[in-house]
């Protein structure tokens, strides 16, 4: 059966569109992706949530970026590597100065920026991370502690973990430790690090953050729940050897399992691996 | 002199007088960068009369506007916004429908100035033919950018938005969203005649489809008068919207201009040196008496 003239016009004019349209939507989706990817450096304002939600949620107005007291937060433009026209800000540059009333927020006409959020040192902008052990000066011994002092919830998001200095074997180091459920991620750490490039970085929380099996228990935490009583019998574990390096001794450790030749004896040659 | 001599408008200033045959065009410049000034004077001057830029703003801190577009696509995305951004969103969508829905398009969105200004240049170049598409495949571009937000799960569309980021990157920052600007510009000058607003643009789809119910249109009220001179024709960035209700008098079509492609700018307005065109509302009765229906001697 033919198709009269003015039909097949149609259809193939239809088809034409169709195809040039569905190319274009197909560029603009692969852009979409790449622009899902926030890189590292970028660090959302405070009640951002998860990056595919937010590029949802965010109309790209700017009003955070006016209410910003401290000119902090900027929108992205075209060629950046985050989603042209979002907010975000680079900590090493300027970071987040944590404002009390978290005015960026209740600017937000969309709720892009969480309104439930209304105290700043809840916020989970990203997780400062201690990337570089080899030249943060107080893992080299030094007592720079820079960050640990800048930081807005000191000894609470970032503490100094005290260890022997087993390089000159006469001092202590001052390792600063991020802790998590305290860190806002506002990046004082990474702005005031004195080096070069900054040993301590805020990434967001995805690439920052680990996450254990929905059904591991901590021991320690159980029994502490269960207020002192532990969830094993401890009488009738049997303790394993720790299977140290020869001649090694490390101080203050005790290691009953080895010392011990009270082990059953067919286990003691086949430790469990 | 013959018309095709003659410069644009030229007919209408000899009988009308320079300010009746360009007021028009004076007002929505004034309109274009009255609003774009509005928005500059927080950052450039510290006067935060209005904060935000055209997808959203704030005026005087109690007044919200938000485009209807970008809250939609975000809507597909399942994000439920806040009252602020509705409430503003519903604002615009009733002034839209009251003064026409792509007078946004003419009065409002500073990308106009680009395309004009490209208009006006492939005209005094005399450049003419290039590529051709239909005017329908801005639909097709709406369809496919709510498609994008509904599956992707963001406002896909504002990665490229040239209608949102030329403002946005004249109150925040620009970066390389001149090359874009730039390549619309030259688009329409070298490639496609109203290429970009007459044609692709999704932005002005989705304010062409509030247009068919807008109350505020563009009447051919006196077209027994004309006398096909073709200015309003030369100079409309969306001609094929005034044949029916200019000429179609014989088969008893309505002078108002009712297609939702019509950006009311008011242009074929001011070129007429006949007075044919008038802006008014949809409602308007008919002034078509049978005596102005008579063919033009």
């Amino acid at each position: 059966m033919a198709l009269s003239p003015q039909r097949r016009e149609f259809l193939l004019d239809t088809a034409k569109l169709a195809c040039g349209v569905g190319v274009l939507g197909l560029g603009l989706g692969l852009v979409s992706k790449q622009a899902k990817a926030l890189p590292p450096g970028a660090i959302r304002p405070p009640g951002a949530g998860l990056e595919d939600d937010f590029q949802g949620a965010c109309i790209r107005c700017g009003l955070c970026v006016r209410d910003c007291p401290y000119d902090i937060l900027k929108l992205a433009t075209l060629g950046q590597p985050v989603a042209t026209g979002t907010p975000f800000f680079v900590a090493r540059a300027k970071p987040c100065e944590m404002c009390e009333d978290i005015p960026c927020v209740k600017a937000c006409p969309t709720g892009a920026l969480d309104h439930s959020l209304t105290d700043i040192k809840k916020a989970k902008m990203g997780l400062a991370v201690l990337v570089d052990q080899e030249t943060c000066l107080n893992f080299l011994g030094l007592r720079c502690d820079v960050c640990y002092r800048v930081c807005p919830a000191i000894d609470e998001a970032i503490t100094l973990e005290l260890q022997h200095n087993t390089r000159t074997d006469k001092h202590t180091r001052f390792l600063p430790t991020v802790h998590s459920e305290a860190c806002t991620g506002c990046g004082k750490c990474e702005a005031s690090c004195v080096l070069e490039v900054a040993a301590i970085k805020v990434y967001p929380i995805k690439l920052a953050k680990g996450e254990l099996g929905a059904h591991y228990q901590l021991g320690w935490e159980e029994k502490r729940k269960a207020g002192g009583k532990s969830l094993v019998d401890n009488r009738n574990l049997v303790d394993l050897p720790d299977r140290l390096p020869d001649g090694v001794q490390l101080p203050g450790h005790w290691d009953p399992g080895s010392a011990a030749p009270a082990m059953p004896a067919p286990l003691s040659d086949e430790a469990p691996r | 002199m013959s018309h095709a001599a003659m410069k644009l408008a030229q007919e209408a200033t000899e009988a009308k007088g320079w300010w009746r045959a360009h007021r028009f065009l004076v007002l929505r410049r004034v309109s274009q960068l009255s609003i774009l000034f509005l928005f500059l004077m927080g950052p450039w001057l510290g006067w935060w009369l209005v904060k935000g830029n055209l997808n959203y703003s704030l005026t005087l801190g109690v007044l919200p506007l938000a485009d209807p577009l970008v809250l939609l696509q975000s809507l597909l995305t399942r994000h439920v916004p806040e009252r602020n951004a509705l409430l503003g969103a519903t604002i615009i969508l009733l002034f839209y429908l009251l003064v026409g829905g792509r007078a946004y398009c003419s009065w409002v969105c500073p990308v106009n100035l680009v395309t004009d200004a490209a208009s006006a240049l492939r005209r005094r170049l005399d450049i003419r033919g290039g590529a051709d598409l239909p005017r329908a495949t801005r639909y097709w571009m709406l369809v496919l950018i709510l498609l994008l937000a509904a599956t992707s799960g963001g406002i896909v569309w504002e990665l490229v938005n040239p209608v949102s980021m030329l403002p946005r990157g004249l109150m925040f920052g620009m970066g390389a969203g001149w090359l874009l600007i730039g390549g619309i510009f030259l688009f329409d000058l070298f490639v496609m005649k109203n290429g970009w607003c007459g044609h692709l643009c999704p932005v002005g789809a989705f304010y062409s489809l509030l247009g068919r119910f807008s109350v505020v249109r563009v009447t051919a009220n006196q077209r027994a008068a004309c006398n096909d001179c073709l200015d309003c024709f030369t100079v409309c960035p969306e001609q094929q919207v005034i044949k029916l209700p200019l000429k179609g008098a014989k088969k008893g079509a309505s002078p108002i201009i009712l297609s939702g492609n019509c950006t009311n700018c008011g242009r074929c307005v001011d070129v007429c040196s006949k007075d044919v065109f008038t802006l008014t509302t949809r409602f308007k009765p008919k002034l078509d008496s049978s005596a102005q229906a008579l063919p033009n001697p």
